[in-house]
Parts: C-alpha cells; structure tokens; sequence
C-alpha cells in the first residue's frame, strides 16, 4: 500500500465541436496533458479560471468519459481503459460531490434510496437490516438527522442537500472523493460548515480530496497541495505555504493578487491581466499564458514551457524559472 | 408610576408614514390529499370532472334514455329537438340524441387509446434516441420526415390503404403523433442525462438499464402525461375530422364525425344535425386541454410540493 492513491499522467481530454455541415470539424483541447499526484489522505486543490478545464480532470478521473490520451491509476491500476465490468467494481473507490446541491440528486427518490443505492449496487450491505444501520450511520456521520431519511431533497436547504450528497459520496466508502467546486454554490457561513465538515471525514476515514475550486480563500483554509491550470495545462503545482506566500509562475501571482481582502484599507497592487482567455480550441503557440504574462519574452512565443521542479515540492511551468539556480529576471 | 411600552415618535411634518402594503401575492396554501389537490389546482379539477362525465356518458349509453342510434325511421326525418327526439332526428329518422352519446364512446376509444399507444411507442423510441447516440441520427431523421407530413394528411393516406375500422384510425392516427412524442422524450432525456445526479448514480456504481428507470424515466412522466393529454385532445379531433371527410370510422358507427358529415348538406336548415356532435367534441376536448394545462401546472417540478 505504497506510492500515490492516484496517479495522472499525461492526460489529454479533446472534445470534437461539430460545427455547420459545410464548416471543419473543431477539436476543443479541454484537458492538454495534465499530470499529478494524489497522496492518501491527501487534499490537492485544482484551481483556474472558468473553462481552464479543472472540471474535465475530476470527470475524467471519476471516469465519466473516455479519455482521449494518457493514463490513470489508481492505486497501481490503470483505469483508464478498463472494460466496464471492472470499471464498475473500480467506481467504488473514487465518488464525487458535484457543485450544485439542487441537481444533484433525483428530485423523486427519497434520501433513503439514495443514500442506498451505492451500498446495494456496490453489495456493502449483506442484509437489509445492515443497510438501515449503514444509511442511520451515514446521516449521523453528516450531521442530520435520522428522521429526515423518509423526506425527499426539495425538503431540504442547499447546504442539508450538499451534506446528503457528500453522506452518497461516503456510502460507497471511497478512498478518493472529487469535490467538483462542492462549496461554490453555497452561502458563506453554509460554506464554511461544509468545508470543516469534509475536513473532519478526511481525519477521520483518511480521505483524499480532489478540490476543484476557483476560490481561492476556502482553498487557502483547507488544502495541502495546490494545483493551478491555464487553458487545460498545470503552470504551477506546489505545497499551500509555497503557493500562497511564494508563487513564482506570473500566472499564479495574478490569480493570487485578484483575491479580496477582508481589509478595505489593505494596500494592494493586483497584476491586471489583459485581454480574455484564449480559446481552447485554438490555443496560442509556445507558452498558452504568453498572449496576457506581464513578463512575457520571445521565447515564450515559441517555445513551450515543462512543468519542471524547483525544489521543495514546487513545479512551475515558466521559462522564467528555467535555471532554478540562476534566479530569473525580477519582475 | 407607569412605564409606557410604547414610545410615540414625533413625526415631522411633511412625512407623511408609508400605509401598510397589501400583501402582493396571497400566501400559498398547500392542501394535502386528493381533494385538497383538486383544490390547489381548480383547473384539473374542472377538466376532470367535464372527462369524467363523458367516460360515464360513455360507458352508460344504454341507459340513458337512448333508443338504437341506427334505428331507421324515415317517416320522422329531419324532426327539431322535441320530448321525442332530445336532440332531434336526422334525414334518416335517427335519433341524433341516442347517436352522439353513442358517439361519445368511440371518441374517447380513440382519444384514450391514441394517446396511450402514442406515448408508449415514443417513449421507447425516444429513449432508444437518447441514449444509444449512433442510432440518434437515425432515428430522428426518420421522425423528421414524418413530421413534415401534416399529420392528417398522414392519416387519411394510411387509412386509404386499410379498411375502414376504429382500429385502424386508431393505428393512422397513433403513428402520425408519435413524432411529437418522441423528440419530446428524447430532449427530455437529452437534458436528464447531463444531469449531475445521473453522473452521481454511474459513479454509484448503477448499470445504465437501472439508470433509466430509477433516474431518468420517473423525470420524464410529468411533461408525458401533459403531452399525453394534447394527443388525446388532437387525436379525437382528428378522428371527427377522417370521419367527417369519409376516410375513418366506416358510416355504420355513429361517431361525432359521421353525424356532422351526415348533417353537413343540411346545415342551413336543420341546423342542431351538426350542433350537437360539435357541442359534444368541443367539450370533450376542451376537457382534456383543461386537463393538461392543469397537471402542467401541478407537475412543474419547479413546484414539486405535491409530488
């Protein structure tokens, strides 16, 4: 039981666009060779703007869709051109708590059934009465109550919804669940409720979380590793402290800069990035960040930057930080 | 010394306090049960028990003071409504009363009866086209071509190649609604599919036949039994109309078409020979419209407090 719960490698997601009928066939570049580590135990925080294809990786790791190149594994089995026998055997492990409380679950099934249907589908309940006391459990666990259990989602406030949800996710007892922005849908104080809730089943099941987020304070309060994406690429990857005290990719700096501060007088100087993402069908050549880097030089138009470590756990994807002895122009 | 609970705030002059508003939307009353669903939704209710007194008229025909609707009498044709003949008599001495209750059966034959085969048969085809992608195109370019036929034109071609039957109007006019049904289902299942708690249950481990059933069919009976209510509507209309033109239920079974079609030479003269067929139609699909137009409000899931 060694190595990494997870391992990606080299993932690429590619959705065909279909155009007119007369018009060439558009490839949309979602997820252009995305690679990582997830530790047990651990909780890594993709992060991004909208559409920087954050949301393709956890579906492609929860298996959702094909995958167009590259591995996963999981826990030393690759996952990623299973058959579907043993995929589904595989689902067990890896579950999912989706953004929006209020679609994701069956407005006509009752939270009893659906709290149920990974323990029967997934046979972790040998008799009936070993389910009752596993969904009892599950509400416990969530912080609800047992009676809510005949009532049926409509019932309930987003934040008791999202807190069923994440009670279906525990059901199947996982190992790794993906948090596809679970809290970004939900008031502040609701918000931190849950955030504290995930973080007290990490201690106590040893879960791994994949949190996929664009706010960056709830990712600051409970993250261990922090992975940040640009048009379906990682350009920066590093421990919480380095990330948020210490980012070296220009990328990073302006996320971490358009961050509100609490304090109205607090000075600050963000780094305003020009222009619009590019469009992931057509990504710009070289560096995809070249076409709005404040820092950019020719050979960013040209050449493409690797994720490369910098030392202590830090990986930047920055011409700039080639040499990591040599430090790089000041910025 | 008594202290006063109530402070009087010195209103300057000029400022005038605002009157109390009145409550802009009367707060929402949930009754529980089936009368106090008859009640939230009046609509239903009204469109129910007009269906329900002609399923009745229908089923009790016999007794309900009629004679044999195609008892000839061509001694007393053409007679006004009178103690006698309630509706009056058609050019064949009929008694147009006894045969627009009669009538009444097979409308609703082929209303129900349409929209329940309708239903099914574009229910699984929906499905089919929603979920297995390759025969998507397939399926609905077929569709599509049938929908660019007008759907009595359709019936009356199919009914040109059968006999004349209640069956087979039934069959013509089945097979040109089930086009309608079908791309309805399939958008639904279309929308139901990216759903996140369709993606929860494959994640759950959940095989895509128990997906269907748990997840995505209970969701698309709301906007089907609403749809199902239009074709019911459409189909007994469709039917009077191949009746009235000739090409559906043969003129020995008295049906609100036929007595129109019967009627129709001497509509400026005798004129309550097409009245009562009308009248009988017009209410019968007013009932069913009434019906769906309620029960889309009722089963809106967005107003999912009764379900």
């Amino acid at each position: 039981m060694s190595g990494p719960l997870l391992q990606v490698n080299d993932l690429k997601k590619h959705f065909p666009v279909r155009g007119g009928m007369f018009s060439r066939k558009a490839v949309v570049h979602a997820v252009d060779g995305v690679s990582f580590e997830v530790a047990r135990g651990e909780t890594l925080s993709l992060v991004g703007e909208s559409g920087c294809g954050k949301s393709t990786v956890g579906r492609a790791i929860l298996r959702l869709f094909d995958i167009t190149a590259g591995q996963l594994v999981l826990d030393g089995q690759r996952i990623d051109d299973l058959p579907p026998g043993s995929l589904r055997s595989m689902r067990r492990r890896v579950q999912v708590v989706f953004q929006d409380p209020f679609s994701s679950l069956n407005p006509r099934m009752r939270v009893r059934d659906i709290l149920a249907e990974p323990i029967r589908n997934f046979g972790l309940a040998k008799t009936s009465a070993e389910l009752e006391a596993k969904v009892a459990a599950l509400m416990d666990t969530v912080r609800l109550p047992r009676d809510a259990l005949n009532r049926r989602p409509h019932e309930f406030s987003g934040g008791q919804r999202q807190r069923i949800c994440i009670a279906r996710a525990l059901a199947a007892e996982p190992e790794l669940i993906v948090c596809d922005e679970a809290v970004s849908a939900l008031d502040v104080s609701v918000k931190a409720q849950i955030v504290n809730l995930l973080q007290d089943l990490q201690q106590q099941f040893g879960l791994a979380l994949l949190f996929i987020s664009h706010d960056l304070a709830v990712v600051e309060h409970m993250t261990h590793r922090v992975a940040v994406m640009y048009l379906g690429k990682i350009v920066e990857m590093a421990g919480r402290q380095q990330i948020f005290t210490a980012p070296k990719h220009p990328y990073t700096r302006a996320l971490l800069s358009a961050v509100p501060l609490p304090d109205p007088g607090a000075a600050r100087n963000p780094i305003i990035l020009k222009g619009d993402v590019p469009s992931p069908i057509n990504p710009p050549s070289g560096c995809r960040f070249h076409t709005r880097c404040p820092s950019v030089f020719d050979r960013c138009r040209i050449d493409e930057p690797e994720l490369r470590s910098t030392g202590d756990g830090q990986w930047v994807a920055c011409h700039l930080e080639a040499v990591p002895e040599k430090s790089g122009p000041a910025l | 010394m008594s202290i006063s609970t109530t402070r009087t705030i010195s209103i300057p002059p000029g400022l005038a306090i605002a009157p109390q508003l009145p409550d802009l939307l009367r707060p929402v009353k949930i009754r529980r049960g089936f009368l106090g669903f008859l009640r939230n939704y009046p609509t239903v209710a009204i469109g129910g028990a007009l269906l329900l007194c002609l399923v009745l008229i229908a089923i009790f025909a016999p007794y309900l003071g009629t004679v044999d609707p195609t008892a000839l009498a061509p001694a007393r044709r053409t007679r006004a409504p009178s103690a006698e003949f309630w509706f009056g008599s058609d050019m064949l001495g009929r008694d147009i009363y006894s045969r627009v209750l009669y009538g009444t059966r097979v409308s609703l034959t082929v209303g129900l009866s349409v929209a329940t085969l309708a239903t099914l048969a574009g229910l699984a085809i929906g499905l089919v086209s929603g979920f297995v992608r390759w025969a998507d195109g397939i399926i609905m370019r077929f569709i599509d071509g049938l929908m660019s036929i007008p759907p009595i034109l359709l019936a009356v071609a199919l009914m040109a190649v059968t006999r004349g039957s209640v069956g087979n109007v039934i069959v013509a006019i089945t097979i040109a609604e089930i086009p309608r049904v079908t791309r309805l289902v399939r958008s639904v299942v279309l929308s139901l599919r990216e759903q996140p708690y369709v993606d929860s249950a494959v994640t759950s481990g959940t095989r895509t036949p128990m997906i269907i059933l748990r997840h995505i069919l209970p969701n698309t009976m709301a906007p089907m039994m609403v749809q199902a209510t239009y074709i019911c509507a459409s189909a007994m209309i469709v039917e009077s109309i191949l009746s009235f033109i000739g090409a559906g239920t043969p003129p020995t079974i008295p049906s609100w078409g036929n007595i129109m079609a019967e009627g129709r030479a001497l509509w400026q003269v005798k004129p309550f020979i097409v009245f009562f067929p009308a009248a009988f139609l017009s209410i019968a699909v007013l009932a069913v419209n009434l019906l769906g137009d309620g029960l889309r409000d009722a089963l809106d899931p967005r107003m999912a407090k009764n379900l």
